[in-house]
């Protein structure tokens, strides 16, 4: 009994110490997202290109699944994460882009520079869709099933690896559902 | 010397957390102005984690700030403009968890460590002393003689 008294102490500090061990090497950007399961919230956005359609929530309904690509032009991850995307694109993967805080000017120049892997492009100037989506941090990808929901959300660049492992998959199921 | 300490804590006094809200941002009406202020300071900037979204100078943190003005001015309770906010964020912006299943480790778990340590305390036999204390507290005559021969020395 004395020995358990002794023990209970040094034994709850050490489950703690695990706990925290555990919780720091967490990234804490990876935020889990609210809409995981729901539908994409509604809106409606101009195009970059004037000559180009826009984007709205109802354009990614039906069809296959689909990625919501969150980029700028400002934005250092997405020009580490764009020949991914070209890449992709190249393979048939349907995807839209939402242009957050850009310039037309500075979106038009980066896309004619590096290719242009999305279908169609709404532009976020005033930022209210992407914070009506949850995002903190722009490259953010939305995989959004047949019916429009999110189905999960890809925080950070997508990198070859993030693809293969949990993307593609994904993505495949999604496309028998 | 007082003064000049005097000074310094009255400046110090005065000085307030360096706010990012922009003169461009602020309502023009106090009350609204007063309450979204409030608020800012309970949601948590998403870009810089730490900061409440009032201290960060990031853009989020900025359109953050104009959306929660917009929607007191709309009409929303404070209630309503944090419930719009947590509904694409989620629980991660409140700088002040709520109180609620997924949180009572967190809310309660200091005075679980209270109690068990309270407990602990309550059985640990502080008061006695060591059990070879009896052993100690009795010498030999022999002992008792070196020990007074030990003292007597040390008084010289």
């Amino acid at each position: 009994m004395r020995r358990l008294i002794f023990l209970t102490p040094i034994a709850l500090f050490a489950i703690m110490v695990a706990g925290f061990a555990l919780g720091l090497r967490r990234d804490p950007s990876l935020l889990p997202s609210t809409l995981i399961g729901k539908p994409l919230p509604r809106f409606s956005l101009p195009p970059v290109d004037p000559k180009a359609p826009g984007l709205t929530s109802a354009d990614m309904t039906g069809g296959g699944p689909r990625l919501l690509n969150v980029f700028g032009s400002w934005c250092v991850s997405c020009r580490y994460e764009h020949p991914v995307l070209m890449a992709l694109k190249s393979q048939g993967v349907a995807i839209e882009g939402l242009d957050w805080r850009d310039t037309r000017a500075d979106a038009t120049r980066f896309l004619a520079a590096e290719g242009n892997p999305y279908e169609r492009i709404g532009d976020d100037e005033a930022g209210r869709t992407v914070i009506d989506l949850g995002v903190a941090a722009a490259p953010e990808t939305f995989v959004v099933d047949r019916q429009g929901r999110v189905r999960y959300k890809q925080v950070g660049p997508i990198t070859p690896e993030v693809w293969t492992s949990t993307l593609a998959p994904l993505m495949a199921r999604l496309k028998s559902e | 010397m007082t003064r000049l300490i005097a000074i310094v804590c009255t400046v110090l006094a005065l000085a307030g957390p360096a706010l990012a809200v922009l003169p461009s941002e602020q309502l023009s009406n106090p009350k609204l102005e007063a309450r979204a202020r409030k608020i800012g300071a309970e949601l948590r900037c998403l870009v810089c984690q730490n900061e409440t979204i009032d201290e960060s100078e990031a853009p989020l943190a900025g359109d953050l700030r104009v959306l929660l003005r917009q929607r007191l001015v709309a009409g929303d309770t404070d209630r309503q403009a944090i419930a719009y906010i947590v509904a694409r964020y989620g629980h991660f912006v409140l700088l002040k968890p709520p109180f609620e299943a997924d949180t009572l480790i967190l809310w309660l778990g200091p005075f679980l460590v209270l109690v068990l340590g309270g407990v602990g305390m309550a059985y640990m036999p502080l008061g006695k002393a060591a059990p070879d204390a009896k052993v100690t507290a009795s010498l030999t005559p022999e002992e008792e003689a070196a020990l007074a021969r030990r003292l007597e020395a040390d008084r010289v």
